[in-house]
């Protein structure tokens, strides 16, 4: 049986598997260029309530622009995305703003407000969206909660010039799960970061995602990341979901590019 | 022949540059005017934009203020018009070089400032961070810095008007043993609105192209640090070139203004 056949079963399967499960991220037929260079092609993904997904792919091969257009910070040129069962092309600017406040964003340099203190940055998100626990409540015990989650909760009135890179990604983790989204989209996680610090940071994802029962997209080339993160994988290759699988089918496969990833 | 294919390349960059200056003013304009309105900030960033000029217009409004009358005095001694130095003093300073001279001060300081400022945190996604937590950080970011820019710029102009007199006044009082109050009472008695009200309309014109030419810089630069210094140098560059163009146009709007 050829690759092709093997996996469309496999995802056969999995659909018929995931019946049960409410889809929370839909994506079809995802197509985006920037001029010659065409880095999504026709790119589909479906992530499940509570799932923990990984989708990996060679640097410029897409991930970083797929999950953007998730969000609504690029427009695809053409395709299907669907957060929550709301589609992103057809909403107003108020209500993705609503739908952005169920979705965490943890960004590839932390992003962490450089004016800001680290109790700044953790308030920030909440200005928009503090209808949400009454205009009036206290931000204090929220900002306290998710720095002890983080461990940083002697950092609160520190700069992130202050911050080692370890830190900033911890404090951009604790403004990710602040407003307790339902989705958390990682990109490249551990990026950057010594392997021991990486370790913390995966540690840390997989507390949270434990805690707070959200549903994770982690958009990495860290294949120790993967690993121990995974419930299912998503290679992106050639702009297209070349594979998928668990880490263990994956690299077991005979595949030449699919065997490229798992390497050492 | 690849002159005129880079000249017309470079005209075609030139109109596309305007287009889209125009558009990102446009989009100003529109967003200005549409709740929620970000008072906080605004006012954080009239105290930026005040506080990161002010010495700086304070030193260069004096040390104007005494060239200009040193360099005029051996001239006007020569036609026995010494007399008049208060009031050529005050009209040129709070017409023309008060105005114009903050504005270029502000254009280097301040543009470049917020260019640098919007180009670093685009390219650390600082404004996709923003955008993804439910603020508009047009709003936030380039709304308010355009606001306090037009703003403070008039309230600037008045102090470095004021700096520049007192340097022509004390370089009168040693040299010409004019005491500051005459200076000042014959300064004051040559103005008219009609010259404070155009250079003060101008002066907030001054403040919008600055904040304007900066914010769209910053906010459209490149990925890479190498974009946020082209992006604070380039709004150096044509914030001050924007500032002799409006300063053209608003003499020339008062002129026909003032015919009438």
């Amino acid at each position: 049986m050829n690759y092709d056949m093997e996996l469309k079963e496999k995802i056969a399967a999995q659909n018929s598997q995931s019946v049960q499960k409410k889809v929370v991220i839909d994506l079809r037929d995802l197509r985006k260029s920037f001029g010659d260079n065409h880095v999504l092609n026709g790119f589909n993904m479906r992530l499940y309530e509570g799932e923990n997904l990984v989708v990996m792919g060679k640097s410029g091969s897409g991930k970083s622009v797929m999950i953007k257009c998730l969000v609504g910070l690029m427009q695809p040129d053409s395709g299907y995305i669907e957060v929550l069962g709301k589609e992103i092309k057809t909403l107003d600017r108020e209500t993705l703003d609503i739908l952005r406040s169920d979705i965490g964003f943890l960004f590839q340099g932390s992003a962490l407000y450089d004016s800001m203190t680290v109790r700044e940055n953790l308030e920030f998100p909440l200005r928009r969206h503090k209808e949400r626990m009454g205009q009036n409540a206290d931000t204090e015990p929220l900002v306290l909660e998710v720095l002890e989650n983080v461990g940083l909760a002697h950092a609160i009135d520190l700069m992130p010039e202050e911050l080692s890179g370890g830190m900033k990604r911890r404090i951009a983790l604790a403004r990710t799960i602040i407003l307790k989204p339902k989705i958390i989209l990682y990109d490249e996680p551990t990026s950057g970061l010594d392997p021991i610090t990486s370790k913390e940071i995966i540690e840390l994802m997989r507390s949270i995602q434990k805690k707070y029962g959200t549903s994770s997209l982690i958009i990495t080339h860290d294949v120790d990341c993967a690993r121990v993160v995974s419930e299912r994988m998503v290679l992106l290759v050639d702009g297209i979901n070349y594979a998928e699988g668990t880490y263990t089918e994956l690299s077991s496969s005979n595949d030449p590019k699919v065997e490229a990833f798992f390497k050492k | 022949m690849e002159l005129a294919l880079q000249a017309k390349k470079n005209i075609k960059h030139f109109f596309t540059e305007i287009g889209e200056l125009s558009h990102f003013a446009g989009r100003f304009f529109r967003e200005f005017l549409k709740p929620p309105f970000e008072f906080k900030e605004l006012l954080r960033q009239c105290y930026q934009v005040g506080n990161r000029s002010l010495v700086l217009v304070l030193v260069t409004g004096f040390i104007i203020g005494l060239v200009l009358t040193l360099q005029s005095r051996p001239t006007l001694i020569q036609f026995g018009a010494v007399s008049m130095m208060p009031n050529m003093v005050g009209i040129s300073i709070v017409r023309e070089i008060g105005p114009v001279i903050t504005a270029l001060i502000c254009a280097g300081r301040i543009a470049s400032g917020i260019g640098a400022e919007l180009g670093s945190m685009k390219v650390t996604e600082q404004i996709d961070a923003m955008e993804v937590s439910g603020t508009n950080p047009f709003k936030y970011l380039v709304v308010t810095r355009i606001l306090a820019t037009t703003l403070m710029l008039p309230l600037l102009v008045v102090f470095g008007d004021l700096v520049a007199l007192y340097g022509s006044a004390l370089v009168e009082n040693l040299k010409g043993d004019v005491s500051f109050q005459l200076y000042f009472n014959t300064v004051f008695d040559a103005l008219s609105y009609g010259d404070l009200v155009p250079a003060t309309v101008k002066s907030f014109f001054f403040g919008f192209v600055i904040g304007l030419v900066g914010c769209y810089k910053g906010y459209h630069s490149k990925k890479g640090t190498a974009g946020v210094g082209i992006a604070a140098n380039t709004a150096v560059v044509m914030a001050s070139l924007l500032v002799f163009v409006v300063d053209f146009i608003a003499v020339f709007v008062s002129d026909i203004f003032y015919e009438l």
